[in-house]
């Protein structure tokens, strides 16, 4: 039987009386990478902090990790990891520090912590910048850092917000590597981008429009399906029916 | 006359270890789409600030509408339009108060000069009087492009206007800067998003404080025609770390549904490469000629610099 990571049933939030999620269902399965899609406004980010334990539905079921959003939140984020381009790193703290810091946050012991560093250095081929401050590293280095950071305790589940803009294409890349290899590992990734050629790396996605969920499958099926060539031509036909703007 | 002329601009930051900019030359042609893409820190914001007057280069000289950027910055700033990369309109002044701003401070009027921001304010004219703070992302960039526009510039700059926007907002918002090259403006864009290349006249390819590349679209796809093969298979993750590990391939990497490999030349072709991922167990992989898009050029061009 498939083990779901997340599940979302009807799960609906109103700000007054705008509905900025509107009734979403969503399963994501253990080990999948599952593509979060959806034009500026479109109640992704409402979604996704809700299945970050950070925000309450107004009405309808969300659980992730067998935790429910509305009684657990406090458990679930102990359960997941979250890695955005906003928030991720101090940068006045060097490599080491920040991977310390964030390990002890997430309650490794002072064994694990130490190894952890070890192996994230190592895996990262950061030997040489371990001591250096976050703020003086290329971007690149600090996304890949930020991931390896937003999974040191080895949730079930990691949240990536947009991680991968304004880098190179092939250290662009080089991030998904990571992913696809956390996910190989068996951890969840559910991820956010604007990237409509990252979109065809995930094992599924959905595209929100107007607070519901548009559509929702594997990458391939739904250009199939939609007679479209690519998942950009997809997006676009989709998100074009969106009758409310901004966010 | 060409609208921006740049000679072997230099620039660093005090701290840096690499300059943010290293002799950097080229010109702009009058009304035409000019697009400086690359990735963060690779010096498009730097160049960018130069040629609107915001910072002094170290070295070389760079001029805008014939007007050099140090003797005669006063001149250059009445003729450009400049839309930075963070949003810096006055959050606390509404939709209409930030436009008959800088309709002001340039000595002008919203009126006089409507014309030109018509087709995108109109849409922001439901919100008028909404404070610019409150606006989406996506209304943010249309009302500072309206701002930028507002004195009739000759030459708009515009840092990375479309980061971290969705897709089909990038695509309108591309459309709008092609009505105004059309309506005979130039144009200075900068963009990490390589597919933005095909809405631009000409690019730069800038990465590391340096132009790596300069053409037309077309140009640059042709003169860096490396064979290029696409692979597909059921499990593209392994197939990637196959072939990483195959010794005939030069890179490979994923592009979307597919894989892009390109061979060493001595390699053994593609028949000895699919007979390899068939060896490997991929038994339904396929190989087949691709044609390499922008994203494979830059991919070239960066493995080139880094394997000489």
């Amino acid at each position: 039987m498939t083990e779901w990571v997340i599940e979302a049933e009807n799960l609906t939030r109103r700000f007054g009386d705008f509905t900025a999620v509107n009734a979403i269902n969503l399963q994501v399965a253990a080990g999948e990478i599952f593509g979060f899609l959806g034009a500026n406004g479109a109640g992704k980010t409402t979604a996704m902090r809700i299945f970050c334990g950070l925000l309450e539905p107004t009405s309808g079921r969300a659980t992730v990790a067998g935790f429910d959003a509305m009684t657990q939140a406090e458990q679930i984020k102990r359960q997941i990891g979250y890695m955005s381009q906003k928030f991720s790193l101090y940068g006045k703290l060097t490599v080491k520090q920040n991977i310390r810091f964030f390990a002890g946050i997430y309650g490794l012991s002072g064994q694990q912590v130490k190894h952890k560093t070890t192996e994230i250095v190592e895996r990262l081929g950061l030997a040489t910048a371990a001591d250096k401050l976050v703020d003086d590293l290329p971007l690149g280095w600090k996304q890949r850092i930020s991931f390896a950071v937003a999974t040191v305790h080895q949730p079930k589940v990691v949240f990536l917000d947009e991680p991968t803009g304004g880098v190179d294409p092939i250290v662009r890349r080089q991030f998904w590597d990571m992913i696809f290899e956390a996910a190989s590992r068996g951890m969840t990734v559910f991820v956010t981008t604007h990237y409509m050629d990252e979109a065809e790396y995930c094992d599924r996605v959905s595209i929100m429009v107007d607070g519901s969920v548009a559509a929702i499958g594997k990458p391939a099926d739904l250009c199939a399906e939609h007679g479209v060539a690519n998942v950009d031509e997809l997006f676009v036909a989709l998100a074009r029916k969106a009758t409310r703007h901004g966010d | 006359m060409a609208a921006v002329v740049v000679e072997g601009l230099g620039k660093s930051y005090p701290r840096a270890e690499t300059p943010a900019l290293s002799d950097v030359s080229f010109q702009v042609e009058a009304g035409e789409i000019f697009g400086l893409i690359g990735p963060d820190g690779g010096g498009k914001t730097t160049l960018i600030r130069i040629l609107t007057t915001l910072l002094l280069a170290d070295h070389g000289t760079a001029a805008v509408q014939g007007h050099d950027v140090v003797r005669d910055f006063r001149a250059i700033r009445s003729l450009v339009g400049y839309m930075p990369g963070r949003f810096s309109l006055y959050q606390d002044l509404s939709v209409a108060e930030n436009l008959a701003f800088f309709a002001t401070v340039f000595g002008t009027t919203v009126e006089a000069n409507y014309h030109l921001v018509a087709d995108i304010y109109s849409q922001l004219e439901p919100f008028k009087t909404r404070l610019a703070g409150k606006l989406s992302g996506g209304m943010k960039q249309k009302l500072a492009l309206c701002c930028a526009l507002i004195h009739a510039p000759e030459v708009l700059f515009l840092d990375e206007p479309t980061t971290g926007v969705d897709p089909v907002s990038r695509k309108d918002f591309w459309g709008m800067l092609g009505r105004l090259r059309d309506g005979g403006i130039t144009i200075v864009v900068s963009t990490p998003y390589m597919d933005e290349a095909a809405r631009c006249d000409r690019i730069a390819l800038v990465q590391k404080g340096k132009i790596i590349a300069l053409d037309t679209l077309n140009g640059l796809l042709e003169s860096h025609a490396t064979e290029t093969f696409a692979v597909k298979g059921k499990a593209l993750f392994p197939i990637l770390n196959d072939l990483r590990a195959y010794p005939g391939t030069r890179y490979c990497f994923a592009f979307g549904q597919e894989h892009h490999l390109v061979l060493e030349p001595d390699a053994g072709g593609p028949d000895a490469a699919l007979a390899y991922l068939r060896g490997r167990g991929h038994e339904g992989a396929s190989l087949r000629p691709t044609r390499p898009n922008i994203e494979d050029v830059f991919i070239d061009l960066i493995h080139e610099q880094t394997h000489d």
